[in-house]
């Protein structure tokens, strides 16, 4: 596998966030008994016609926009055409030649700085219903049939699994932000094909590409994409060729199967719908549409480096969540250190939200700012500052009077911290016979020590400081 | 026959207000049906009809058309009516909804008799596609009634139905109007809702009426017309149509494109339709001849592209969810293949493998695509002759009915009876079809009037003042009893 390398292409689909579906007035909620949310058109009843949403058509220019994406102004539907149970006019309507928006980029951060990835095109389309496989049969749902959904399709231009996570990351947080999908990747709102192929590394040309289809997770979307190099790569190693096909993902084995070869591919047969007169998008709708766009990530992310000084890791995590980023943005101005703040949210408010599966934050921001400031200002120690957090997740309550009610406020009286030191030798006098016999981590215990018997509230620094004083002295026989 | 049933509709409205009962209207027509056997009708709705008719004659604040009978080509959704489009694929299928066109009629009070023969699919000239056996032509039963609506057609002609609709891809209401003796029209392309129509070819079907005179004709597609939210080809047009009628056509340009005269038109009807040039000329208007070079491609084209769609708008008949399915299968591709097999005729299986064929990898732009330009083509030299001219006079096909059975064998000569009239679904525009003579058999001959776009209103005023000065009647009887 040394010497190869990956070129993957992704075509992700997006369900819109619109109230009814693509072409009839039925709901789009998620999770409703199965087929509850059909009508005449979305089952594809003899002699019904469809009526395009303007909303869907708003929701995908604005996606294009804010992936930088050129708008036509002039675009039309098309029929593919195939059969499928789920499909129940046996066509998709998609586009075909003439899609909304085209030739975009967003940019990621790697290892090696930004990269900007191309995208191609985004189009609009109608969503298919589902197949239920039960014991007696297969059932179909029909009321995902007719969500409205994108399909955003990117150059070729990511190398490592990474840079996919990093790309999808990026990808479904502009989404968030201009609030045209859920982007949930549990309920299938997002899903993503994987086109990789490998070459040598400083080859020009493209290898043969394999598709993955509907990967729903970052985890097995990883998996997919380590399986399908190796495979390719020991593929060319013993001197075989990779063939143009059609991959599913077993999510048990981890590994990819062949399900259909070019040559089995079916001919669309697309042309233009008839039922559906063409899009066009005037200059004035653009143009509202482009006014509404809330300040993207990036452009956050630029302001976070440039007014607050966060690294630019940090400020890529605050503004992958707009939600985060809002909060940030609220807590900011209330507080003296916001890198400090920046860190808090970024590691004991993610951890929090990860483990309470939240998607909102309890702590109002006045008073996470002030828990920044009380530790950044050394009245609080970072041990403390994780309790605090953790205690104001619980009850939203005031900080500064938590921590009095607590007593958690941080010692830094010099002569306390070297009572404590005094003590934690004297009640380890082992400890202290294994430092001065050259123990080095025999500090570390009686540190340790000390910190216990102030109840983890011992300034650190100040604590080690004392605590090398006091060991001194001791060596020298004092 | 009753007196009843030979009455108009604007006969009807007028014995309405004198008294007539839309109970006594429709049971005339219910006995007339019966008595028949034109085979016009694929379903009666009789139980319906009666009590429609008991409301209607309750109502005091009725319009104009409440009471008034009708029927439907059997490609129009009715819901809780099953709608089979003469195909043993829908046989049993009942709509859960109603065309646009359907709710309009009964918003307007009238009494549905029931649903009309056709072409399977509307896919043919002459309803012998029909899995429920052909219509019969009231006028002569040896021979056909046209096609695709000749059930609408028929029916309308042997007094089975005041009116009716029908449905119009490439001269389906125009054509059987002509073979049957009335007058059809195929509005230009979105005046009426296609919602609720099974689609044959979307970009070329259009509903409209057949009726007995110009008159009622543009009485019903007033009735019908108009902006729906349910399609979003529909035009938003004003129901004007009736407001012409009467008035004089002096100085009106009407042109006799020669073109319309070649293409194997027989002499009988070469002959109806200069006698109908020279009426027009008498009525002061001013007949030219103008070439339109492009017509001897539309057909051609009419058949790629109205084949092509058809194989599209046809694949949601696959055995699934309604209609047909087969009961030899153990696979979903059996259910398919065996469901459209067996579910089929013949004549659309072979527009499915066409216009499967021309949009396939590799064919698509040799054909669809070079289709689609020659459709180009024949829009702008109708523009380029409306240009100069109000409208257009032809025949509306080459020949008057012809013997059942005759072109089954020969779908080429069959195609060929549409030469004239797909030009009109090419362009998306209006043209009327009405009687401009009865030739050999008792066989009426149609003349086709063809207007610009949204020019309905100008072709219902020559077309009566055509009709009014022509006076052509037909016996009521078939000759050939």
């Amino acid at each position: 596998m040394n010497g190869y390398e990956m070129v993957i292409g992704l075509e992700t689909h997006i369900e819109l966030k619109t109230k009814s579906k693509i072409f009839c007035s039925c709901s789009t909620a998620f999770g409703a008994a199965p087929n509850t949310q059909v009508c005449p058109v979305c089952t594809g009843m003899p002699g019904t016609l469809p009526v395009l949403n303007a909303q869907a058509v708003d929701y995908a220019v604005t996606a294009g926009l804010a992936t930088n994406c050129t708008i036509a102004s002039f675009s039309k539907l098309d029929r593919k055409n195939y059969f499928y149970p789920d499909l129940p006019k046996a066509y998709q309507i998609s586009q075909y030649d003439l899609p909304l928006c085209s030739n975009g980029y967003l940019t990621i951060e790697t290892p090696e700085g930004e990269k900007r990835i191309g995208i191609t095109r985004i189009h609009i389309e109608e969503d298919a219903g589902k197949l239920i496989h039960g014991k007696e049969g297969t059932y179909i749902d029909f009321n995902r049939c007719g969500v409205p959904l994108i399909e955003v399709v990117s150059e070729p231009d990511l190398r490592s699994a990474a840079e996919v996570k990093a790309y999808l990351q990026k990808l479904r947080a502009i989404m968030l932000y201009i609030g045209v999908s859920d982007c949930r990747m549990n309920e299938g709102s997002l899903r993503c094909d994987v086109n990789l192929s490998v070459r040598k590394k400083g080859e020009q040309a493209f290898g043969t590409r394999c598709e993955m289809k509907n990967l729903n997770s970052f985890v097995f979307i990883t998996k997919a994409i380590e399986y399908e190099f190796r495979r390719q790569c020991e593929l060319l190693e013993h001197g075989g060729r990779v063939e143009q096909e059609t991959r599913r993902f077993d999510q048990a084995t981890g590994k990819t199967y062949s399900m259909r070869s070019k040559e089995e591919a079916d001919d669309y047969r697309y042309f233009p719908d008839p039922d559906l007169p063409p899009i066009e998008i005037t200059p004035q709708r653009l143009e509202r549409l482009r006014s509404a766009i809330p300040q993207l990530p990036d452009k956050r992310k630029q302001d976070y480096i440039r007014l607050f000084g966060l690294p630019s890791s940090c400020a890529e995590l605050l503004v992958s969540d707009k939600y985060v980023a809002d909060y940030f943005e609220q807590a900011a101005p209330l507080c003296r250190d916001k890198v400090e703040l920046a860190n808090l949210i970024t590691g004991e408010i993610f951890r929090l939200m990860g483990e309470n599966n939240a998607s909102v934050i309890p702590v109002s921001p006045a008073h996470l700012a002030k828990a920044a400031d009380m530790a950044s200002e050394g009245e609080i120690n970072r041990g403390t500052a994780k309790k605090l957090i953790a205690a104001l997740w619980e009850e939203n309550c005031d900080p500064a009077e938590y921590v009095r009610r607590h007593n958690l406020r941080q010692i830094n009286d010099p002569d306390t911290l070297t009572e404590l030191c005094r003590k934690a030798v004297e009640q380890n006098p082992q400890a202290l016979r294994d430092y001065l016999g050259g123990k080095q981590a025999a500090l570390q215990a009686l540190l340790g020590k000390a910190m216990g018997l102030a109840s983890g509230q011992a300034n650190p620094a100040l604590l080690r400081q004392k605590m090398d004083e006091l060991l001194k002295e001791q060596a020298e026989g004092k | 026959m009753s007196q009843i049933t030979s009455y108009t509709v604007t006969q009807l409205i007028s014995q309405k207000k004198q008294g007539l009962t839309s109970l006594d209207i429709t049971l005339a027509y219910l006995e007339r049906i019966k008595a028949s056997g034109n085979n016009a009708y694929i379903t009666v709705t009789e139980e319906q009809a009666l009590r429609q008719a008991k409301e209607a004659d309750a109502r005091t604040d009725a319009g104009d058309l409440s009471g008034i009978p009708c029927a439907i080509k059997d490609n129009i959704c009715t819901k809780g009516i099953r709608t089979t489009c003469a195909s043993r694929m829908l046989e049993s299928f009942v709509p859960p909804y109603s065309a646009t066109v359907a709710e309009k009629l009964n918003a307007a009070g009238c009494v549905t008799l029931g649903k009309l023969n056709m072409d399977e699919f509307a896919m043919g000239s002459s309803t012998e596609t029909s899995y429920f056996g052909p219509t019969l032509n009231p006028r002569n039963t040896l021979f056909v009634p046209g096609g695709s609506s000749g059930g609408s057609a028929a029916a309308v002609a042997a007094c089975e139905a005041p009116f009716a609709l029908g449905s119009d891809t490439g001269g389906s209401i125009r054509q059987p109007a002509a073979f049957c003796g009335v007058v059809g029209m195929k509005p230009t392309y979105g005046r009426v809702s296609r919602n609720g129509l099974v689609a044959f070819a979307s970009s070329l079907d259009q509903i409209g009426p057949i009726t007995r005179c110009v008159q009622d004709n543009a009485l019903i597609l007033d009735s019908i017309c108009g902006l729906d939210p349910m399609d979003s080809t529909s035009l938003d047009s004003p129901a004007d149509c009736s407001s012409d009628i009467g008035k004089d056509i002096k100085g009106l340009r009407v042109a006799l494109p020669p073109e319309f005269l070649s293409h194997g038109v027989s002499d009988e009807v070469r002959s109806a339709i200069l006698n109908a040039a020279h009426t027009l000329e008498a009525l002061g208007a001013v007949v030219t001849q103008e070439p339109m070079p492009s017509l001897q491609y539309a057909l051609p084209a009419y058949y790629v592209i109205s084949s092509a769609e058809a194989s599209s708008n046809l694949a949601r008949f696959d055995g699934v969810k309604y209609g047909y399915r087969t009961k030899n299968f153990e696979s979903i591709d059996d259910i398919y293949k065996n469901s459209r097999s067996e579910g089929f005729g013949s004549e659309v299986k072979r527009r499915i493998m066409l216009g499967s064929f021309v949009l396939s990898a590799g064919y698509r732009d040799a054909y669809y695509k070079k289709a689609l330009s020659v459709r180009t083509a024949v829009i702008n030299d109708f523009k380029r002759v409306f240009s100069k001219c109000d409208c257009i006079l032809s025949p509306v096909a080459p020949t008057a009915a012809w013997k059942l059975g005759q072109h089954m064998s020969d779908p080429m000569a069959m195609y060929m009876a549409d030469v004239f009239t797909v030009p009109v679904n090419i362009a998306g525009l209006p043209a009327l079809s009405l009687p401009c003579g009865i030739g050999a058999g008792s066989l009426p001959i149609g003349a086709q009037l063809i207007g610009d776009r949204l020019s309905e209103r100008l072709l219902y005023r020559c077309g009566y003042a055509l009709e009014q000065a022509l006076n052509i009647t037909f016996d009521k009887e078939d000759k050939s009893r």
